[in-house]
């Protein structure tokens, strides 16, 4: 009993099932194949950030430029390709070299200043922003870059972030398999790593970890650049998959991640959480954003209903650390 | 009697102008406790810092095994085998006692991208090595925060214990707790040192120094007030050279009710 309550997962499945059964009794559509293909496309792309933030945050820190980040990399991807004549292949390189340098900038900034990661990633997120916007008219004299699928390199690419697997006579796009993926993975990193060890370490007692030896100044920069990988995963699946990117992509997106991850479980303080659990949260958040239209609601319930599951999610979690804490005494 | 594992011959310590610490001489010899003694301000916690290789002694010599040693960094203290167990534990409070037992140091197998944390042996070994001190733990599964004070500390000397250290230093284990959880903690003191480790056990305690301490060292404002083997001292000498001895008698004085 006492080993299921700590189970940081345990709230967003309960809640999983009860937002499935909800939706799934009252709309026929949401609970056919096609429905939950639909459903899951939103829930895939989010939860591979929320999987990512939610090891940061497991490890201590947010990175609020993480949403901002998706847009930056897909219109680099978009910028490099059509307005530099690469390959596509050569513009995701490039996207990725240029993710993985923020998410270490951010990191070595966190750890080096020991200012909060929340304020640091807030100037990185503004910058970014206004560079997104600045550069893309710059180099089309619009807000958005367009015409993806006409550059060489994108058959493949399209097959890669892109495509869509048919499961049953039903298509489901590939992200969701990438989604599931990365969700396996990060759980195993998690629960079965050294690295893992020392992120649970690093986001419980930073200080206390380094006495027993542990780099946990790197842990924190390898999580940064994690985060922003995945934030350039999503970004070059955007840009794939819409072929065309308008320069605020991904803004407002960074909370929508933070709030997944603690539906799923994590706590904001640092030191537990889990991969799985993020994922949930993501579900939810793809479940409720269709579940509403189909029952023909109005969508401002949408993010009504988010709110209060992010209400309810914090609650649980305080009695849950509470009680691990309990006998401290 | 065996050669001493660590000693401290004429140890001092400034801080700019400051003495902090001065004329420290005392042996910890495998298999024995040494304990510190001293009240609030009286240089344990910059005797301790000297032996884990925090801070560097400003005279005199630190020997280990008889030769003179110099610790750059706590790492290096540790590498000689000298585990210091801090009052803030250097545990996870949310984290499985098997996970804190090994972090830093976790065991793995595999290679290349599929190694991994060997968290089978971890909980096997956690559940052994805390057997072995004696410490009866419900489940190596549960958060280092469900323990109690006196638990956590058990833990943290198993684990050094474990993984090598002959000399083990602890900073105040039983200040925190309370007269069982207390009594609880200095077993496990005596259990290490019945298996051959050097203790350096700091306190402002002589009830709980004095069951289990071979040799007392009591510290009085950075200067020694003398370095006793058990038989030389009786626990009252103890209380009174820490209390400041005619200090405590001039204190009793005023305190008297005055007889009419």
């Amino acid at each position: 009993m006492r080993r299921l309550l700590v189970t940081p997962e345990l709230g967003a499945l309960v809640g999983a099932v009860v937002v499935f059964a909800f939706f799934a009794v009252q709309s026929p559509v949401f609970r056919s194949a096609r429905g939950v293909a639909n459903w899951l496309d939103p829930a895939s792309t989010l939860g591979i950030m929320a999987v990512a933030v939610a090891l940061l945050m497991i490890g201590g820190h947010f990175d609020l430029s993480a949403g901002v980040l998706t847009g930056t990399t897909a219109l680099t991807v978009g910028i490099v390709a059509v307005e530099f004549h690469q390959n596509l292949w050569v513009a995701i390189a490039v996207a990725l070299v240029l993710a993985l340098g923020i998410g270490f900038f951010n990191g070595w900034l966190v750890t080096r200043t020991g200012l909060p990661s929340f304020i640091i990633t807030l100037g990185t997120f503004l910058m970014l922003e206004g560079l997104n916007v600045g550069l893309t008219k710059l180099f089309t004299n619009t807000v958005t870059v367009g015409g993806i699928d006409d550059v060489p390199g994108y058959a493949a690419a399209q097959w890669i972030f892109a495509s869509k697997l048919a499961i049953a006579g039903t298509e489901f796009r590939i992200a969701i398999f990438w989604w599931l993926l990365f969700t396996a993975l990060a759980t195993w990193v998690l629960l079965r790593t050294r690295f893992g060890n020392w992120v649970f370490a690093t986001g419980g007692d930073e200080v206390a970890a380094r006495n027993v030896g542990v780099p946990a100044r790197r842990t924190s920069i390898a999580l940064f650049m994690t985060t922003a990988t995945a934030a350039w995963f999503v970004g070059t699946t955007l840009a794939v998959r819409l072929t065309s990117v308008q320069a605020n992509t991904g803004v407002g997106q960074e909370l929508i991640y933070i709030v997944a991850a603690v539906i799923g479980g994590c706590l904001l303080t640092g030191g537990f959480g889990s991969a799985v659990g993020a994922s949930l949260g993501a579900l939810i958040f793809g479940m409720t954003q269709l579940g509403i239209p189909y029952l023909h609601w109005n969508a401002d319930w949408f993010y009504f209903f988010l709110g209060a599951m992010l209400l309810l999610a914090v609650l649980a979690n305080r009695l849950v650390r509470r009680y691990a804490e309990a006998a401290r005494r | 009697m065996t050669s001493p594992l660590l000693e401290l011959r004429d140890v001092g310590k400034d801080y700019g102008t400051v003495v902090a610490l001065d004329g420290i001489t005392t042996t910890v010899r495998a298999g024995e406790v040494t304990c510190v003694l001293g009240d609030n301000g009286a240089g344990k916690s910059t005797l301790i810092k000297i032996l884990a290789g925090v801070h560097q002694p400003t005279r005199g010599e630190v020997l280990l095994d008889g030769a003179p040693v110099t610790f750059g960094a706590p790492r290096e203290a540790l590498d000689a085998g000298i585990a210091t167990v801090y009052q803030d534990l250097a545990m996870i409070p949310l984290m499985a006692i098997w996970r804190n037992f090994f972090l830093g140091a976790e065991p793995t197998r595999g290679w290349g991208p599929f190694r991994r944390f060997d968290a089978a042996r971890a909980r096997q070994v956690t559940r052994q090595a805390l057997g072995e001190m004696g410490i009866d733990i419900r489940d190596p599964d549960q958060p280092v925060g469900t323990l109690s004070g006196g638990e956590r500390q058990s833990v943290a000397i198993a684990r050094a214990v474990h993984f090598g250290a002959r000399v083990l230093i602890l900073d105040e284990p039983t200040s925190a707790l309370g007269v069982k959880q207390a009594g609880v903690v200095l077993r496990y003191v005596a259990a290490a040192r019945d298996r051959g480790v050097g203790v350096v056990l700091i306190t402002h305690n002589p009830h709980h120094a004095y069951p289990v301490g071979d040799r007392f060292l009591v510290l009085n404002r950075g200067r020694s007030l003398g370095s006793f083997g058990k038989t030389d001292v009786s626990r009252d000498e103890l209380t009174r050279l820490m209390a400041g001895g005619a200090e405590l008698d001039q204190l009793a004085h005023e305190l008297e009710r005055p007889t009419t």
